[in-house]
């Protein structure tokens, strides 16, 4: 039976449509950015294959080397006014985008070419490509390896081959090296400065109780020296690796002709994409996403790894939960089981549910205003005057953050807390008070275990929340980059009072704020991906405990 | 039998031994710590809260406190009026140092007299160097901050002068030394003989050139020009004077002022006309344009800071501000911006500028002094300092005093609190007309690279940037949202209800940051080059989904049952990933046939519309994504708690599932699809990451969807990091922190109510 417009129209079917559509659009939406940051941001890490192809522009040809990294439809008319010759039927034409690295030479990363004016495309497997300390990747023809400037392999006398494992082996040496430099500039010396800087407080702080006798300084003066000639010692060992390290070299060809000469110090990898096999790729996108994870950023943090980052995130969200677990906790049961249920109740418990929807950033200027500029000032003022005016807690700083951070989620934990508590039935506190136990001792031996899993889904909600949270914390202790973690072996090992790098500020810094916004995206689209899929497992597993425990006071109840 | 069990006695229980006495009491004090614990952990937590908002009121409130002008205090001793020693001529020019611990009077006879601006003690005299046979007739201050000043003698010749503060700290103690200098060595230049005595005299100290106009007797008006040349080995500068003379004037001038940029002259009589001459090209100056300035005879006129604005006061107790606008064809005037009424009605007699803002002090016949700030067109401060008229007044550098020079050359000192002048209900939500603009406006500027600059509070821009960013998020997540709740709460099948409902509400758990990243960097190229796409799938799908819903009804019966009730999804994601595919080429179509090729192009170059990259638009849909879940998820929740007898008796009654839904469900919920919008508006209003990333921050006011704004949030954190701490910038935005915590409390408030009276409405049905 076939039904008409109209009456298809009248029976409000049209509309159900509709709905429908928007369901399906919003599923569209959400699986659709989630893919596209999971695609970009794990693809990065994939060797894409060099070409080699000829760039012809009418008569003139060069040679031209890089990975191909995105591709696109561009209107023909907005070419033919930018003064191509195309021919008049054509709407449009596609062009790529290739990375041709090689910064220091040319001078950009990148270059949009029309793909008809790629003649001779090939991936040839000599290509190599280089990942370096500075100017980003480059991407060429590998010559000859020199050790002082003088060749110890060439290509032309021993063979590509040779000169490969001589390379190899020869950059495994430098970053065995550079590990050893990178531990004593880091570890050794940061801690002889920390020392010294400990030194000069402790003098200020005599001088400022006026209590700096003779014996006294002599003694700190005696610490200094001692801490200046392992400084010294250091100093010299640090000129040997230094020169050691810079020993080798390697000589190449870039894609315009040019040889060029690269000290191995500046090399992090070498590789040939082009003869990679799909294994020797596996393993490769593993030690890639191995360094993304564990090593720090390098070059304005637009390559390397984002360890810091995790390491800021993750600490700074522990203490948060450290610090917000107490107080929402016990805010919760008071306003349930100790205040009195009134209209005065009601309204706090309206207002605390409404914390939740203030902006995130109205807390960040709380935070500034009232715990850096004036809790961290008086800290100053009673604690350290010996290292004023530098200030110690009246900066933007890892406790501060944390704390205002726990002022933010503090409504999540009581609401969950709260929901908790009212689920657990009547008849267990009843129960408990019958047998004659007080009401702390219901509260701590039966209502609170029983609502753990509300907490804990309370606590888990309110670090995804804080993971995510980066406007407030721009203005309480978040830097782009942080010289020190702050957690490290020099005493007092906690340093809360230093910045610290966090993933969503990174992803903010390097994709808005880095000299070299392209270059940075592929790294950027990790990061999100690593932050989303840290943010969505704690709320699922948030989701999983609340209904876990729905089900178990159900059966309670019955 | 009986006996045996009269033996079996029960074990007398001493509920009092010391061991359980103890317990008892230890078991009582657990619990009274436990209550007391609780009780006042749980207040702490919630008054915490509460502080937030204590705070931020603590931080604004100082911006609309008033100022106050008391007596000097040093040394636990109120410092009264004092008169100089040896100095018995009233005073032609003072001027305070920057500590206010110094300060300088110069006389008509040429005494430059440094003294203690507290006390009074004479720090040191000097004689400028005037000869015998001249006296001084005009005096001329180039401005505040440069210190250099001229004195016009009766012989034609000027001096020009210098006086300056050395710091040193022996034995760690400020010690100033103050001195006169002379710049440009100690010869004068000369108007040459002809001109006669200086009546009045203007100068303006430039890098390239020094300019001197000076009036003499006969009404005349001349200018000398003075270049500069550095000799390049001992780098002292040669001033090289060419004389011109200026038109002619119908009045004897009272006031010259030369503008800062050197190509105007005003001059000003008693009468009040205000003759502006442009002396861009010396050889040819004229005569501009002349105006009444004031409504009685002008008592005082001085140039605010920066010399944009001229200040005039008259004995009819107005003080008005006059400034050099351009108009349409390009051609610069004098226009009068805004008067100040004195709220005495008596005589303004004098004006004091003050060094570092917009600010100036006038004092009446009376003595009561009244504190302006320009650019907030307020009146800070009315307050009687001294019986009876006043010489002059000055204001010190960091205008935190003031010193008053009375008829009988008594000088006093008074402290002056006026920190946050700038702010008034006007400057942060009128029009105002800025400096060197043509009309009035709202603008946001707080900072700019020099020091004389006018800071532009209005909040005007921000608060319509986070209107019109949350309405164009609203305008995308609303429909999406409701509707989708629509069909999720009751039409879906359950199974597929719980499957779906989550994967929405997962949306909130993407950080705004990557939202904001995403938005910036890839939707932002993405929209400007496909920006027909945008608009053809915002046609295409709904359009197709109704034709492929009507071919659907027209299927046969059999086929149609094939797919269980409420798992139309199951169509629909093909379908609209299919309608997406299709909407891309039929785009370009459409773009080709007709926008010429390109709607971007079209957009800009037909219709002359602006656009930018990070406009309205992308931020709309990021930040309408951000939105969709909160509103879904509480719409959802209201729709799918309406009781189901409701619809069951709706639909036994014949009404179709969709007349149900319009006539029953959605009323019944309306309240709590209310409440979701509200909710979900806060949150748009306070976003701050996807603005920040999404939009290129400007704070303009248009409604236009391809351009930007800047929301206050955003504002907030730009701005917060630089701001000074316990400035007025900084206490502004303070007050932007407070309008968002207000408007996002009240609204949630709002919301929260309306859903608890459905709740307990719900509960009784």
């Amino acid at each position: 039976m076939k039904i008409g417009l109209r009456q298809w129209v009248a029976s409000g079917s049209p509309w159900i449509w509709l709905n429908g559509a928007a369901v399906a659009v919003c599923v569209f939406m959400v699986i659709g950015i989630l893919l596209l940051i999971a695609v970009r941001g794990l693809g990065h890490f994939w060797p894409s294959d060099i070409l080699l192809a000829q760039h012809q522009i009418k008569d003139r040809s060069s040679r031209i080397i890089g990975e191909i990294v995105d591709r696109e439809q561009v209107n023909a008319q907005q070419l033919r006014d930018a003064g191509f010759v195309i021919e008049n039927q054509i709407d449009s034409l596609p062009r790529v985008l290739l990375k041709v690295g090689n910064r220091d030479v040319t001078g950009t990363d990148f270059i949009w070419v029309l793909e008809e004016q790629l003649r001779q495309i090939q991936y040839a497997p000599y290509l190599f490509a280089i990942e370096r300390r500075e100017w980003g990747n480059f991407y060429g023809i590998l010559h000859a390896v020199n050790e002082s400037s003088q060749p110890v392999a060439t290509n032309i006398d021993d063979g590509d081959a040779v000169v490969w494992q001589v390379l190899k082996s020869r950059i495994a040496r430098a970053l065995e090296i550079r590990e050893q430099i990178h531990t004593i500039e880091s570890q050794t010396i940061g801690a002889i400065n920390y020392g010294l800087e400990r030194l000069r407080l402790r003098t200020r702080e005599l001088q400022l109780e006026n209590r700096l006798t003779a014996v006294e300084s002599a003694l700190i003066d005696e610490q200094r020296h001692a801490y200046q000639e392992q400084y010294a010692d250091l100093q010299e060992q640090l000129v040997i690796l230094y020169t050691s390290v810079e020993r080798d070299s390697l000589v190449a060809e870039t894609m315009d002709g040019q040889s060029v000469e690269i000290k191995l110090s500046k090399v992090v990898r070498a590789y040939h994409p082009n003869t990679m096999s799909w294994l020797d790729k596996v393993i490769f996108y593993f030690n890639k996403l191995h360094e993304f994870i564990t090593e720090e950023p390098r070059e304005a943090n637009t390559e390397g790894g984002i360890f810091p980052a995790i390491f800021g995130t993750v600490m700074m969200v522990l203490l948060m939960s450290v610090l917000v677990t107490p107080f929402g906790v016990i805010a919760a049961v008071y306003l349930r089981e100790y205040a009195r249920q009134g209209t005065l109740n009601r309204l706090i418990r309206i207002s605390v549910n409404n914390l939740a929807g203030v902006p995130s950033i109205v807390y960040g200027v709380f935070g500034l205003g009232f715990f850096i500029y004036f809790l961290g000032g008086n800290i100053d003022q009673l604690f350290f005057p010996e290292a004023l005016p530098a200030p110690t807690f009246g900066t933007p700083g890892m406790l501060w953050a944390s704390l205002t951070l726990a002022l933010l989620t503090v409504p999540v934990v009581i609401v969950a807390t709260e929901e908790g508590l009212s689920r657990i039935p009547r008849s267990f506190r009843e129960a408990s008070l019958a047998l004659g136990a007080t009401k702390a001792e219901t509260l701590w031996r039966v209502v609170l275990p029983m609502s753990t899993p509300a907490i804990m889904t309370g606590v888990i909600l309110a670090v995804a929340r804080a993971a995510g949270e980066v406007a407030p914390l721009m203005l309480v202790g978040v830097v782009k980059l942080a010289p020190s973690l702050p957690v490290d072996g020099n005493y007092p090992f906690f340093h809360l009072d230093r910045k610290f790098m966090h993933l969503g500020f990174h992803i903010y810094d390097v994709g808005f704020q880095s000299p070299n916004v392209e270059a940075a995206r592929p790294l950027v689209y990790a990061t999100a991906l690593l932050l989303v899929v840290i943010i969505a497992l704690l709320n699922l597993s948030a989701v999983a405990i609340r209904n876990r425990l729905r089900e178990k006071y159900k059966t309670l109840e019955n | 039998m009986k006996k045996d069990t009269s033996k079996i006695s029960l074990p007398e229980i001493n509920f009092d031994t010391p061991a359980l006495v103890r317990h008892r009491k230890s078991r009582a004090v657990g619990e009274r710590l436990t209550a007391w614990f609780v009780g006042f952990g749980g207040i702490s937590v919630i008054l915490a809260i509460m502080l937030i908002f204590i705070y931020l009121l603590y931080e604004v409130v100082p911006l609309f406190r008033g100022a106050a002008i008391v007596s000097w205090i040093q040394d636990e001793q109120v410092r009264d009026s004092y008169i100089l020693q040896d100095s018995v001529h009233p005073s032609i020019h003072l001027s305070l140092e920057e500590q206010n611990t110094v300060a300088l009077k110069i006389d008509r006879q040429g005494n430059a007299i440094f003294f203690n601006a507290v006390t009074g003690q004479i720090r040191n005299r000097v004689l400028l160097n005037s000869p015998n046979n001249s006296s001084i007739t005009a005096f001329a201050l180039d401005t505040d901050a440069s210190h250099l000043f001229a004195l016009g003698l009766d012989n034609s010749q000027v001096l020009i002068a210098k006086h300056q503060y050395d710091v040193s700290y022996p034995d760690d103690a400020r010690l100033i030394t103050p001195k006169i200098i002379y710049p440009y060595g100690e010869a004068r230049v000369d108007f040459g003989a002809d001109f006669g005595a200086l009546q009045r005299l203007a100068i303006s100290d430039q890098d390239n050139t020094l300019i001197l106009v000076a009036s003499n007797t006969e009404q005349k008006l001349g200018m000398l020009v003075l270049s500069k040349e550095k000799n390049f080995i001992t780098e002292e500068v040669q001033l090289s004077p060419q004389f011109y003379s200026l038109p002619e004037l119908s009045t004897q001038p009272e006031y010259l002022f030369i503008a800062p940029d050197q190509h105007w002259l005003l001059a000003l009589d008693r009468a009040g006309n205000l003759s502006l001459i442009d002396i861009r090209k010396p050889n040819h100056t004229r005569l501009a344009s002349v105006h009444k300035a004031s409504r009685g005879h002008v008592t005082d006129a001085a140039l605010l800071l920066g010399g944009a604005s001229l200040m005039i006061a008259d004995n009819q107790g107005y003080i008005s501000q006059w400034m050099l606008v351009r108009d349409q064809n390009n051609d610069w005037d004098l226009n009068l911006v805004r008067d100040f009424i004195a709220s005495t009605d008596s005589p303004v007699t004098n004006l004091a500028m003050e060094h570092r803002r917009k600010g100036f002090a006038a004092v009446d016949v009376d003595g009561v002094v009244s504190i302006y700030n320009s650019t907030a067109s307020n009146q800070v401060l009315s307050q009687p300092l001294h019986p009876g008229p006043i010489h002059t007044l000055v204001f010190s550098p960091r205008a935190n005093a003031l010193m008053v020079e009375d008829k009988q050359g008594a000088l006093r000192l008074w402290q002056v609190d006026n920190q946050y002048p700038e702010v008034s209900w006007s400057a942060l939500w009128k029009k105002i007309w800025y400096e060197g603009y043509a009309t009035e406006d709202y603008i946001w500027q707080s900072s700019a690279a020099t020091t004389d600059f006018e800071p532009k509070y209005s909040l005007m821009p921000l608060s319509f940037g986070t209107l019109k960013a949350a309405f164009y998020a609203m305008l995308m997540a609303m429909p999406l949202a409701i509707c989708s709740a629509i069909y999720t709460a009751y039409f879906m099948a359950p199974t597929l209800r719980r499957k779906v409902k989550p994967l929405i509400e997962l949306m909130e758990a993407v950080p705004t940051v990557i939202l904001g990243f995403l938005a910036g960097l890839w939707l932002a190229p993405l929209v400007e080059t496909r920006l027909a796409g945008i608009f053809t799938i915002l046609l295409v799908v709904p359009v197709g989904t109704l034709i492929f819903a009507y071919l659907w009804s027209q299927l046969p019966k059999t086929s149609r049952w094939q797919l269980p009730e409420g798992w139309d999804l199951v169509l629909l994601i093909p379908l609209i990933m299919a309608l997406v595919a299709v909407s891309i080429p039929l785009s370009s179509l459409l773009e080709d046939t007709f926008f010429s090729g390109s709607l971007r192009q079209f957009i800009t170059y037909d219709m002359g519309i602006d656009y930018d990259q990070r406009n309205a638009l992308v931020v709309g849909l990021a930040m309408g994504f951000a939105v969709i879940p909160t509103i879904f998820s509480i719409t959802e929740d209201a729709i799918f708690s309406v009781p189901k007898h409701l619809t069951q008796g709706s639909l036994a009654l014949g009404a179709t599932p969709w007349q149900t839904l319009v006539g029953v469900v959605l009323l019944t919920a309306s309240p709590g699809i209310f409440s979701a919008v509200m909710i979900g508006m806060g949150r748009a209003v306070g976003e701050t990451m996807i603005v920040l990333m999404a939009t290129g921050n400007t704070p303009i006011m248009d409604v236009n969807i391809f351009e930007g704004m800047r929301t206050l949030a955003a504002n907030i954190a730009v701005e917060m990091p630089e701001s000074e701490v316990g400035s007025s910038h900084y206490r502004i935005l303070f007050l932007a922190a407070l309008v968002l915590f207000m408007f996002t409390f009240v609204v949630n408030t709002l919301a929260e109510l309306v859903r608890q009276r459905l709740r307990v409405k719900y509960g009784s049905l």
